[in-house]
C-alpha cells in the first residue's frame, strides 16, 4: 500500500538531499559519481538539493553517530511528506564494520525508517543506479537471502524451507 | 566572440554521446572486482575460519546438535574485503562479480543461512573435540553463540512514521 502510495505521489522528478551521518566519504564520493554525466542519474529525474525541504527523498551515507542522533530526526521530520530513505553503503544497511562501536548507534533503520538498503563498501556508481531503477520500478531485486542444509547422504546441498 | 563559442560547441559534440545505459543494458565490473560473497555449500567442512577472520564479526557458528553446524552470516553489513574467500581451506566461498545488491526487504535480503553436516566419530558419536578443556579455551574464538546486529541495543528512540 506504501509503495502504491509512493508511486502515486512521485510521478515525476524525485529531489534528493544526500546527508552524511558519520560516512567515510566513500559513499559520498561514489553518490557524486552518479550524478556525473557518465552515469547521469538526471536522466531519472533525479536532482540533488541543498535544503532537506525541498527533498522527496533523503539519502543517508554512513553509520550513524551518538553525536548525529538528534540532527538526523530533524532532517527526516524537515523533509515534506511523502518521503523516501535510501540508505547507502554497509554502514547506513547495518553499521558496518563498526555495528558495536562505543559511538555508533548502528544503521540507518535504527533511528529513521529507511525504504531502501543499498549494501556495499562503497557501492558502485551501477549499485546506486540499480538502486534507484528498483524504487522507481525500472529493475528487478536480484537478491534474496539464502537458506541450504547439507545432506549426509547426498553430494548437494538442498535448500530449507523458511516460515 | 560567436566564432569562439561555435568552435566550443563543435567541440563539445564531437565525444557524441557518453552515458552508460546501465539500468537498461548489463555492464559488468572488470579487474578483481569483489562482490557478493558466495558459499558453495556442498565443499564447506565447517571449520569456522571465515568467522575467525571477518572484521564486521557477521559469520556466527554454532553447534546446534549432535552433527549439525548452523552457520549464519548477515551480509547487511559486509565490507567485500574477502577475507573469508582467502582463508577457507576448501575454496568453499568465493568472491563473485555480483554487485547488484539493492533491495526494499531491508536486511532480510542480505541474510544467509547454512546447515553443515558434522561426520561424527563412530565409536563415542561426539563430534572432534580438543583433547582438554585448557587446549578448547586456547582455540580461536570463533564460536559466537549470538551474533549482534548494528543497532540492537540501542538507547535512542526511533523516529515514528504516521
Amino acid at each position: 500500500m506504501f509503495k502504491e502510495l509512493c508511486a502515486k505521489s512521485f510521478p515525476k522528478s524525485l529531489w534528493v538531499y544526500h546527508c552524511n551521518v558519520g560516512a567515510c566519504n566513500g559513499c559520498d564520493i561514489e553518490v557524486i559519481d552518479v550524478l556525473t554525466p557518465y552515469y547521469d542519474a538526471e536522466r531519472f529525474g533525479i536532482k540533488l538539493v541543498a535544503s532537506p525541504r525541498h527533498a522527496d527523498v533523503l539519502l543517508v551515507c554512513g553509520p550513524v553517530t551518538r553525536q548525529v542522533v538528534p540532527a538526523l530526526k530533524r532532517l527526516y521530520e524537515a523533509v515534506p511528506d511523502p518521503k523516501l530513505v535510501i540508505a547507502i553503503g554497509s554502514c547506513a544497511v547495518g553499521g558496518g564494520i563498526w555495528f558495536d562501536s562505543y559511538n555508533i548507534v548502528g544503521g540507518a533503520d535504527t533511528i529513521i525508517p529507511v525504504d531502501y538498503y543499498i549494501p556495499g563498501c562503497p557501492p558502485r556508481p551501477e549499485a546506486i543506479l540499480h538502486g534507484v531503477a528498483v524504487a522507481l520500478g525500472l529493475a528487478e531485486k536480484e537478491i534474496e537471502s539464502v537458506h541450504l542444509k547439507q545432506l549426509p547422504d547426498r553430494p548437494e546441498s538442498v535448500p530449507v524451507e523458511v516460515e | 566572440m560567436i566564432a569562439s563559442k561555435l568552435k566550443e560547441a563543435i567541440l563539445s559534440l564531437r565525444p557524441g554521446r557518453v552515458t552508460l545505459k546501465y539500468p537498461f543494458e548489463p555492464h559488468p565490473p572488470e579487474g578483481d572486482f569483489r562482490g557478493y560473497p558466495e558459499v558453495d555449500l556442498d565443499k564447506c567442512i565447517g571449520c569456522g575460519g571465515c568467522a575467525a577472520v571477518c572484521p564486521a564479526r557477521l559469520i556466527m557458528i554454532q553447534d546446534i546438535d549432535q552433527n549439525t553446524r548452523r552457520m549464519v552470516r548477515l551480509l547487511e553489513r559486509c565490507i567485500f574485503c574477502g577475507r573469508c574467500a582467502e582463508v577457507c581451506p576448501e575454496d568453499a566461498i568465493t568472491m563473485t562479480k555480483r554487485f547488484e545488491l539493492s533491495s526494499d526487504q531491508g536486511r532480510k535480503d542480505m541474510e544467509s543461512e547454512y546447515l553443515i553436516f558434522m561426520a561424527t566419530c563412530k565409536r563415542c558419536t561426539r563430534c572432534y573435540e580438543p583433547p582438554s578443556a585448557l587446549d578448547k579455551v586456547m582455540e580461536p574464538g570463533f564460536r559466537h553463540d549470538e551474533i549482534k546486529r548494528g543497532g540492537q541495543n540501542s538507547p535512542y528512540e526511533p523516529v515514528k512514521t504516521k
